[in-house]
Parts: C-alpha cells; structure tokens; sequence
C-alpha cells in the first residue's frame, strides 16, 4: 500500500470540497459517494463532508490512486478494486495505487465489515472512473485539437483511433491541471460482455510482498526508541485488583512500570524483557462471585432476556397448532465462539508533534481514531490512524482496545509504544461470538407441508432469524437483535462474528426443517421444495443437489447425507455434506462439502470461490469443535492447544457453485457461504446416525452422549 | 555470563553476545528486522514464526537463539535468490493460496522443509507435515495444491 503524502497537512476526513481542491495538488480528482444508506446516515450524524467519501486521482505522473477508509485483511479487496479502476480507465493494473485505511488521507469511512467492500464500494468507484476516463477525454480533446466524440483510451494514452499516431498520455494532460470534479453519474454495473475479470484467477496483487515476507502488519513497524508494552490483565472477567506490588518488576533493567488508574504496565525496549518483568508484578484480585459456566449459560440467558421483539410473521400461530397433524418442539444451543485469527490485537503509536499516529490492526480505522482522541481527551484531528496490512478480521478487529492502550502508553511515556497481545490476551480479551438458545415449535399436516413456525431467538441477533419457507402460521422472535445484550447478559465482551447471527439462526432453522422433514417421511430435499415459492431458494437448491449427486432417501439414511440452506447480506447458499461417524468413538469425518452460492452478478467469480472455500473451512470449527471454555469468568481456552481450529487434516473435498445472475445487482461474498456450514453438518450427522445433536459445536461427546 | 555465538543467517555470516536466553524469533525481529516470520500463539502451536534452521523447520518462538550456533538459518526473506522467487513462492502466487497473507511465511517455509526431504510427496504426505500450521482464513486447500504444484517445478516439472 502506498501513501501519498501531499494531503498530510490536514486529515482528509476534516476537510470541505473547496479545502480539498486547495490540497489536493495537481492532477483530476473525482469525488464520489459509496451510498449504503448506514454509512450516509452516519456520516451526516458526524455533520462531515457528506457529498464525498471517497475519490479517485490521476496524479501528474499519470498514476491512479484510490483512497479509501476500507482495509485489507485477506478478503482481497486491495486487488478486486484495482482491477476494476485499471480495467475501467484502461491503464495497466501496475499503475494504480490503493491508499486504505488512513484517517489522513482517506475520507471517512465506518469500517471493513458485512460483505459491503465489492457489492457497494465497487459500483461507485467504476462509475468514478468512468467519469475521470471522461475528464481525460475532454483534455485530450483540447491537446489534440480533436472532438472528444472521435478519441477512445487505451494502456494510459487518450487517441484518436483513426489517426493513431494522435495521442497523449494521461500523464500529460493532468500536468499542471488542478480539476475536482463530484461524480454525476449513477453508479452503473458494468456490462456483462465488458467483464474482463470474470474467470480469470484473483492473483492478488499483494501475494507477493506477503509470501516474500515484505508486507508490512502493525507488528512489523519498528520506530526509533520504540518500547514493548505487557499490560497486566485479571485472572478473570470481573475480578478487582485489591493489591498490587511492583516492586520486583521495577528492580528489572530498563523496564519502565506504569501505574495509571487500571492501566499497569511494563514497558521496555525488549519484549521478551516486557514479559518477564510483566511477571514479576505481584497482584491480588478478588474474583467475582459467579458460578457461571459454559454449561450452564443457557439458562442464564433465558433468565435475562430482554424483551422480546417480533420480527416476522403471519398467520395465527393456534390456528397452526389446530390444522398441524405432527408438532415438534426443541431448543438449539450454541456456545461462545473466538475470532481467532492469527494475528493478535496489535497496535503502534507515536506522539509527535502534538499528535498521535497509530499503527493498528483494525477493520475500523476511523470509529478507532475517535475513541483515541475520546480516551486522551484531545481533538480528533490530532489523531491519524494507519491500517497496514491486517492478518485476519472476521469481525474481531472491529473492537480495538489495544490501539487505545498503545495511544495511553504512549501519551504517559512520550514514546512510541507497541501493544501486541499474547495469544493468551487475545483469547481472553476477544469478542466472542455470544452464546445462544433457540426455541422452536414447528408443524406439519398430513401432506408434508408446514403449517406452524414459532421461532424464537435469544441474544444471537436477528440477522438470519427470519425464515424464507412458505408457511401460512408464523412467528419469528427475537430477544436482543444484535450480538452484545444489555449488561449482565454475557459475563464477558462478545460481538459480530463473521456473518453474525446468521450462523447460529441458519443451525437452528435448518436442523428443524430436518427433523420437520424426517417426521413427515419425506426425503429433505424434496421435503424444502415442497415448502418453497423463493424462485431464488429453488434454484440455488438445485445448483447444489445437481452438483453434490444427491438421490431422494427420507433420513435417516444410514448415508451422512446433509442439507441447508440460508440468506445473508442479500446472498443465497446452500450446501450438502457428506460425513462418516465413529458411533463408538463419535468421530467425524467430513468427506465432502458441496456449496451453491447465488450472490447476483458475481463480480470477480474467482474470489468469491475463494471466500466459499475459506468459508467451508472456517465453518467446520465453529460445526465441530470451536467452544470457549468458562467458569466464573475465567477463560480456560488460551491458545490453540485446547481451542482447536480447522487443520490441513480436517479437509473435506470442495466443490462449489456460483450462480452467476448478470441481471442481478452483486451481493456479498465474504460471509453467506459460512452460514449454513453448522446447519449441513448438524443434518449429515443426522442423517448418518439417526440420532439429532442439538447444540453446536457437535463434538464426538455430544455425538455419544446422543446415541445413548 | 555473555557469551558470543556465530551463524548464517540468509547466507550472511552473523554474530550476536547473549547474556540471557533469547528465543530466536525475537532476535530476528527485533535485531535483524526480519519480521517475515510472525508471533502467532507464542507456544509454537500455529507455526507463524517457523523459520529454517539447516534446513529443518523449527518453532522459532520456542527455539533458544543459542541453539543456532554454528547453524544456518534461513529465514522467509532469504528464499528468493538474485529476485528471483523460490517455486514455492511463485506456487503460492499462483494458486492464490493465501489470504491474509500472515501464516504465509511459516507455511512456505515448512512446506520447503517437506520438500527437502520428500521430494514427491503425496496430498497426505503434505497434510500430515502441514498438519500444525494453522491457517484462519481457510485457504488450505490452496496450499495443498501450491505445496504438490511447487514439487513438481522443483523436480523439473511445470506447475500444475
């Protein structure tokens, strides 16, 4: 990522349009809006420019620059984008720069999250190019003494195609012009036959910094006098420090101790030093009196529900009762879920000059550098935040105390200070997906419709509660629609998890629909078509059955046939599964997941079978094993030992479908094919035995535990 | 009680005084600003800070820099040769076998380490010697295909 720095002078983000032309410096600039209606909203709430939030410029040498609040964390929007620009302006890809994820250059942004990057950043910004691909032709118009309606563009020139030997780079028509132009066009979607991208593999253009070991995470920034920050940390959620001596620590050579209401720290020049000094603190704490655990959270939650809200529904849920000729009841559990991806919580910060720059892994730059400013108690313009490359998000870097704890660290000493947080930290100090319960009453009548659906959900969220099936009586319940609840709810920080909500919702849906499906006799295929009229749900359902194989059979087949299906950010997925289970041991063998995704006009197919296949994988450790371990708030899974994540060995064999609808507007990418991963495997697991495991992740205990 | 011990490091001989016991992955970030191999659980469970050490891929969260006395290392930023990429690299280019691009470095450098040894590793061969880096993004199967991809280059194929 490269950074331009005629722009430092003041944050981009402060900045009017008549500020900004003044300090753009030279070349075309196109200013243009990315207008998902929450990042409006929240712009105009914040009373900043809210006629532009990102732009694109032609600088004098001819190099395109894209600046944008989005950041990079292997979703590989850092080439998607480029490629867009560069195909659209007709430049080589070589000669765009994207400049992401810094508050002083970049316009505000709310964050990298919820799939949007592709399905809204990408329309906007074609249609910003299109336009500055216009701007150039005009120029080229003047130069050339041409009508513009005679001059086409072609690997960074404007010509006139009859007379080829006419033309002008684009870098000397941008040479001393200084134009701001606000994007006038709609965004428009580009033409089917114009997709040079389609097929073609993703090569992200920042593999090889990444696999020659150059790419630059938060980690990696090195400042002179920089010190290594270990922060003290309870021995529980909710435990007080009583006592604390740090008198050892401070014998260490070097090692600088802080003491500042909460915060207590060791600072050195040596992390390894930081650590070992960090251990010589000697403190007390009280641990809160609590006999909650992963065991018995469930009924906690019941017990504080909030309100509850209903979010859908139809019908008249007695009159379902009455014309149901089977009815089934179960609740369906899911336990809390970590991030954990590779990279800890990390952040750099400096003062200097009066200000403070920060270095962070982040998905969030911009929320970031307003808590930083809150928490040092100066203005947010005395804040630069700079994402550099991040090494996994999933939703857990939207949360960022260790930037905050960087920023204080550093404002106390006066020096620039790094907080990495140990794998221990990060597993205690994560957002974790929250726990949750899901009730549901569903029913059938004799011809195998559904004639009844209460559902009711707690503390998962409402994104996915909603059920697409054609049922005439309908409830859909949700007590706490976001993935936090009020305090006292969780004894621990949760938040969004990749596709929040959605993951917990699709499990429970799909898993009773089976066992609807299975009470009704009829194979579950069969059993969902029968219960559908979504034109979209059919037929991604299809795509699927085509691929995977599948032949009707009423399960329990004896065969660890699975199916499910869901909707995410405007996308629909579904998947089949093959396993084999160990009834003595419980094992299971994943053999084989087969994916169908209609996300609309699939923009770049190529990442998106990437993202379905990382999906798969990722979704196989929340199906089968991921599960923080608790008790009083202490958390006994600290590191990859016990908290075991999907490995090379668990690979079920992949294959994956995308519907691409050209006519349809792109939707998200990087979260549905995760949705129903728990759902297909809770089903396959069914299926193979005979037996429902009703609370994820399905270990082979549960599985045991079922059978007997 | 310092004591001195000499190495090669990326092909360049090295020495460094120690007075405590050091784990290398902290001598090669901080002294030599190699930061190609990464913290990730500090336990050597995830395999983002494994490096070569005469060319066996070590843990080097875990690995005691005294240890490399004598020894060669070669570290993520010494696989390409004169520019040019290392078949491993280019395969992981090639098959987009990365996301994030954090576990990277520690997969390719135990993916080479395989290699060295197994020249024509099968799909399980490379599973069960990649077995315990971890990846969080899910790009697995990528790197499998890199991994077999590279192999065959090195032995005087084409990629696959």
């Amino acid at each position: 990522m490269k950074n331009n720095d005629s722009f430092e002078k003041k944050p981009i983000s402060f900045l009017d349009r008549r500020e900004f032309l003044k300090l753009m410096g030279g070349g075309v600039a196109i200013l243009f809006t990315v207008g998902d209606p929450l990042t409006m909203l929240a712009q105009q709430r914040r009373s900043l420019p809210d006629d532009f939030n990102a732009f694109l410029r032609i600088g004098e040498d001819g190099r395109v620059s894209c600046f944008t609040g989005k950041i990079e964390m292997g979703q590989g929007v850092i080439t998607s984008l480029a490629q867009m620009l560069a195909d659209e302006l007709n430049i080589p890809l070589d000669s765009v720069d994207m400049v992401m994820g810094d508050t002083d250059l970049c316009p505000w942004d709310m964050g990298t999250f919820g799939s949007m990057t592709t399905r809204i950043f990408g329309p906007a910004m074609r249609a910003a190019a299109a336009e500055a691909r216009e701007v150039l032709i005009e120029l080229g118009a003047e130069h050339l003494q041409v009508p513009s309606s005679e001059l086409a563009t072609r690997a960074g020139y404007v010509f006139h195609p009859s007379s080829p030997q006419k033309k002008v780079a684009y870098a000397e028509l941008t040479r001393g012009k200084k134009i701001a132009r606000h994007l006038k066009k709609k965004a428009v979607l580009e033409k089917s036959e114009d997709f040079t991208l389609a097929g073609t593999p993703l090569l992200h253009r920042d593999s090889e910094e990444k696999v020659t070991g150059k790419a630059v995470y938060a980690g990696d920034i090195r400042e002179p006098g920089m010190l290594y920050a270990k922060i003290l940390r309870p021995p529980a959620h909710g435990a007080r420090l009583l006592r604390v001596d740090t008198s050892e620590a401070k014998k260490v050579s070097g090692a600088m101790v802080i003491e500042k209401e909460d915060l207590i720290a060791i600072l050195h020049e040596d992390p390894e030093i930081a650590e070992e000094a960090l251990k010589k603190i000697n403190a007390e704490y009280e641990k809160l009196e609590s006999d909650l655990d992963d065991k018995n959270i469930f009924d906690h939650l019941l017990k504080v529900a909030p309100d509850p809200e209903v979010i859908q529904q139809g019908g008249d849920l007695t009159t379902g009762e009455e014309t149901s000729h089977t009815v089934i009841e179960s609740e369906y559990l899911d336990g809390y879920v970590a991030h954990a991806a590779i990279e800890t919580h990390t952040a750099l910060a400096k003062p200097e000059k009066g200000r403070m720059i920060v270095w962070a892994s982040t998905q969030t730059p911009f929320p970031v550098k307003s808590k930083i400013a809150e928490s040092l108690g100066i203005p947010e313009d005395k804040v630069r935040v700079i994402t550099p490359f991040v090494g996994g998000g999933f939703g857990g870097k939207t949360s960022n105390r260790q930037a905050l704890e960087a920023a204080r660290l550093a404002k106390i000493t006066g020096k620039p200070v790094q907080v990495a947080w140990t794998r221990a930290e990060e597993f205690f100090l994560d957002t974790f997906r929250p726990a949750a319960v899901v009730k549901v009453k569903g029913g059938i009548n004799r011809t195998g419709h559904i004639t009844l659906w209460n559902y009711s959900v707690y503390f998962a969220g409402s994104r996915g509660a909603e059920h697409f099936y054609d049922i005439p009586h309908h409830r859909t319940t949700a007590f706490g629609r976001d993935w936090v609840g009020p305090p006292g709810t969780h004894p621990f920080a949760t938040g969004a998890w990749r596709a929040p909500s959605n993951n917990t919702n699709t499990f429970a849906r799909e898993s009773h629909i089976d066992a609807l499906a299975a009470a009704a006799g009829v194979d579950p295929l069969e059993f969902r078509l029968r219960n559908l009229k979504d034109a979209r749900m059919r037929r991604v359902l299809k795509a699927v059955s085509e691929k995977f194989g599948w032949t009707p059979a009423k399960a329990p087949s004896g065969r660890g046939y699975g199916i499910a299906t869901g909707i995410d950010v405007g996308t629909y997925v579904a998947h089949m599964a093959e396993v084999e289970v160990d009834k003595k041991t419980g094992n299971i063998e994943v053999k084989r997941v087969v994916c169908a995704q209609d996300m609309g006009l699939a923009v770049n197919p190529q990442g998106a079978k990437i993202q379905i296949e990382g999906c798969i994988t990722m979704g196989l450790g929340y199906a089968l094993k991921e599960d923080i371990r608790f008790r009083a708030g202490e958390i006994f899974d600290l590191n990859f030992d016990t908290y075991e994540i999907p490995r090379f060995s668990w690979l079920p064999e992949i294959e994956t479908v995308i519907i691409d609808d050209r006519e349809a507007a792109p939707q998200g990418g990087g979260e549905p094919p995760i949705i129903s991963v728990g759902g297909v495997i809770a089903n396959a697991v069914y299926d193979a035995v005979g037996t429902r495991v009703l609370q994820l992740p399905i270990t082979p205990e549960r599985i045991k535990e079922a059978l007997n | 009680m310092t004591k001195t011990i000499r190495f090669k490091l990326n092909g360049q001989t090295r020495t460094l005084t120690l007075d405590r016991e050091r784990m290398l992955l902290w001598v090669l970030r901080k002294d030599f600003r190699l930061t190609g191999a990464k913290y990730g659980c500090g336990e050597g469970f995830c395999g983002a800070c494994t490096v070569l050490v005469d060319n066996e891929a070590v843990r080097s969260c875990q690995y005691p820099v005294e240890e490399v006395d004598d020894k060669e290392i070669l570290t993520i930023e010494g696989l390409s040769k004169n520019g040019k990429l290392h078949p491993l690299q280019e395969a992981f280019i090639k098959q987009d076998a990365l996301q994030c691009g954090f576990c990277t470095p520690g997969m390719i450098l135990n993916a080479y380490s395989l290699l060295k040894k197994n020249p024509n590793p099968s799909r399980k061969d490379v599973i069960d010697e990649m077995e315990d880096n971890l990846c969080r993004c899910g790009a697995h199967i990528r790197i499998i295909k890199a991994i077999q991809s590279a192999a065959q280059v090195m032995r005087g194929g084409s990629q696959l």
